[in-house]
């Protein structure tokens, strides 16, 4: 398995990677006749891909209390834009990513995607899990193949397509492979590979490389930034780690700790590539991370007072 | 081969006390049949054919009822499962109601079908609903929340989400479930076709009885024995199998 990756970095030095000017170009002329949509759409430029008004939610704890988990959320993300969400454990980034989603209501508010509101799961937007929720029963082709299955699409076309976004993932050659055969780092990939091939505008991922050693978290994090450049999705990322949120962010938003509220954005204007060591990086890290931290401190004191508060688990019941 | 082994050793020792029991006479052969008049039995039974027929028959109720039972029981414990009100109600009631014997319905499955094959089937499908229901509800809870997620967010809805994601999910955990609903159905024919002149290997078995030819009520009860560890051996072991090689569970010894 290992090794497999090892090949991957040969082949791909940094210095290869597209500049960002490839965006919205590229693998599909390259790949023929299996571009679909193009990923400029018709929309005016003053309509936000993603727009959140005026977010909340509240849960009902099981002591009966209300407790508040996003307040009066606020954010527009451009299409073809890479924002990242960063924000202590516990402030309801990871619920916010389910709304976007469509697979949780917000108790109020209003999600508008494409200047339209959003009413349920739709394969414009995907999300990538934190636990990736890959099918164990199924094989990577097939884990690769299902949204296009239950929209329906021709076997030809959808094993083209399968084709297509494994090798884009450079997961060709484990297409018959089950899930758990996999390393951790080529499961993350084939969740990538799942979420592109059904053609969503909007990519949302929940704290993806979070589980994975700092090397692999490298490789992905360069691969993503290429297929982000050669598809021109927008992309929400949610992550704990700021240094991983400067090094692939065209945006930084920082919520608070409970109830998640946003504190402030943090515009990167870095040049591409870049790396999570890179000076620049570091130091436009730092600026967050005091903000970070003063959240951080916040969630620990009140851990510690409160003792036995139940915790906002992402994604969890209403 | 060492596992062949322990089973020879341990089948021919089986084999071989009984064979040392009938040979004591310390019972009547009437009372205590020999392995030697239950083979002859057996020979008997397949080479006048009345065996292979019974079998057939047998199989063939056993199937039916097995499959209505599957069918049903997944919608009720799908609906079970996911229903707040029919679990607090019918919950409790579904687990109770398994520790009625299934031939408790016979009287009545009588006066509603009459002496019929639909009333063998009826009996079957009380016998096997409930264990398939009861392994659903469970499955279904079981079930990681994360793949109605997954498969809701890649599109699928309604009867698709349930076919492609919410039941291969759920499969590890109601496989076991389907094993117990196919054992309780194969009783409960077998204990129907005993009450009722009906062809099937029960019949064969009281019509042993009405002989007072034990040989052959042994046969039977052997053949009905080995169709059990047959079905249970070929059908349930592979598909666990299977499913273990897919999801790369650890093979439950």
């Amino acid at each position: 398995m290992s090794t497999n990756t090892h090949n991957f970095a040969a082949q791909l030095p940094i210095s290869a990677r597209p500049p960002l000017s490839v965006r919205a170009t590229g693998v599909r002329e390259k790949f023929g006749p299996v571009s679909v949509t193009r990923p400029s759409r018709a929309v005016s430029p003053q309509v936000p891909k993603v727009g959140l008004s005026e977010i909340c939610l509240s849960y009902r704890t099981q002591s009966g209390e209300r407790l508040l988990a996003l307040d009066h959320i606020n954010l527009e993300v451009k299409a073809g834009e890479f924002l990242c969400i960063v924000g202590p454990s516990g402030c309801g980034k990871s619920t916010l990513l389910h709304l976007i989603a469509g697979l949780q209501p917000p108790t109020s508010g209003q999600i508008l995607v494409d200047g339209r509101p959003v009413q349920g799961p739709g394969t414009d937007r995907i999300l990538i899990f934190q636990e990736l929720g890959l099918f164990p029963w199924l094989t990577v082709g097939e884990n690769v193949e299902f949204g296009m299955k239950m929209k329906g699409v021709r076997k030809a076309e959808r094993e083209e397509q399968t084709r297509h976004y494994l090798r884009l993932v450079h997961l060709a050659q484990f297409k018959d492979s089950y899930t758990h055969q996999l390393s951790g780092g080529m499961r993350q990939r084939v969740a990538l590979a799942r979420a592109l091939a059904t053609e969503p505008d909007v990519l949302l991922m929940d704290e993806p490389f979070a589980a994975l050693d700092a090397q692999t978290r490298d490789l992905l994090h360069d691969e993503l930034e290429r297929i982000w450049a050669e598809t021109g999705r927008t992309i929400i990322f949610v992550t704990h780690n700021v240094r991983e949120a400067v090094r692939l962010a065209d945006r930084v938003a920082l919520l608070t700790f409970r109830p998640g509220r946003m504190k402030r954005e943090f515009p990167v204007d870095l040049p591409r590539p870049r790396l999570m060591e890179d000076v620049e990086v570091v130091r436009a890290a730092r600026d967050i991370l005091d903000d970070l931290r003063e959240e951080i401190n916040r969630s620990l004191a009140e851990e510690y007072q409160a003792g036995v508060k139940p915790r906002v688990e992402p994604g969890g019941e209403q | 081969m060492k596992r062949a082994f322990r089973y020879v050793v341990f089948y021919g020792g089986l084999l071989g006390l009984w064979t040392l029991l009938a040979e004591l006479k310390i019972w009547p052969p009437y009372l205590f049949p020999t392995p030697w008049g239950v083979g002859e039995a057996l020979h008997n039974g397949f080479a006048d054919h009345s065996f292979w027929i019974a079998i057939a028959v047998s199989m063939q109720r056993v199937l039916i009822g097995y499959i209505i039972s599957v069918i049903l029981g997944m919608v009720l414990g799908l609906g079970v499962a996911s229903n707040k009100f029919l679990e607090e109600t019918m919950g409790g009631l579904l687990v109770s109601l398994q520790s009625l014997p299934s031939i408790c319905w016979w009287p009545l499955a009588l006066l509603w079908f009459g002496l019929s094959q639909n009333a063998i089937l009826f009996v079957v499908i009380m016998g096997s609903l409930l264990s398939v229901t009861l392994a659903m509800e469970d499955g279904r809870k079981q079930m990681p929340k994360i793949f109605g997620m997954a498969g809701r967010n890649l599109g699928a809805r309604g009867f698709k989400l349930f076919w492609h994601v919410l039941l291969p999910a759920s499969l590890p955990f109601i496989v076991s479930g389907l094993k117990q609903g196919w054992a309780f159905a194969w009783r409960s024919l077998i204990t129907a076709e005993m009450l009722y002149l009906s062809l099937g290997l029960g019949q064969v078995l009281m019509m042993g009885r009405d002989l007072n030819d034990m040989n052959a009520v042994v046969a039977v009860m052997v053949l009905i024995i080995a169709i059990g560890y047959v079905v249970d051996g070929l059908v349930f072991k592979s598909i666990q199998r299977h499913m273990q090689n897919k999801w790369g569970l650890t093979p439950a010894t």
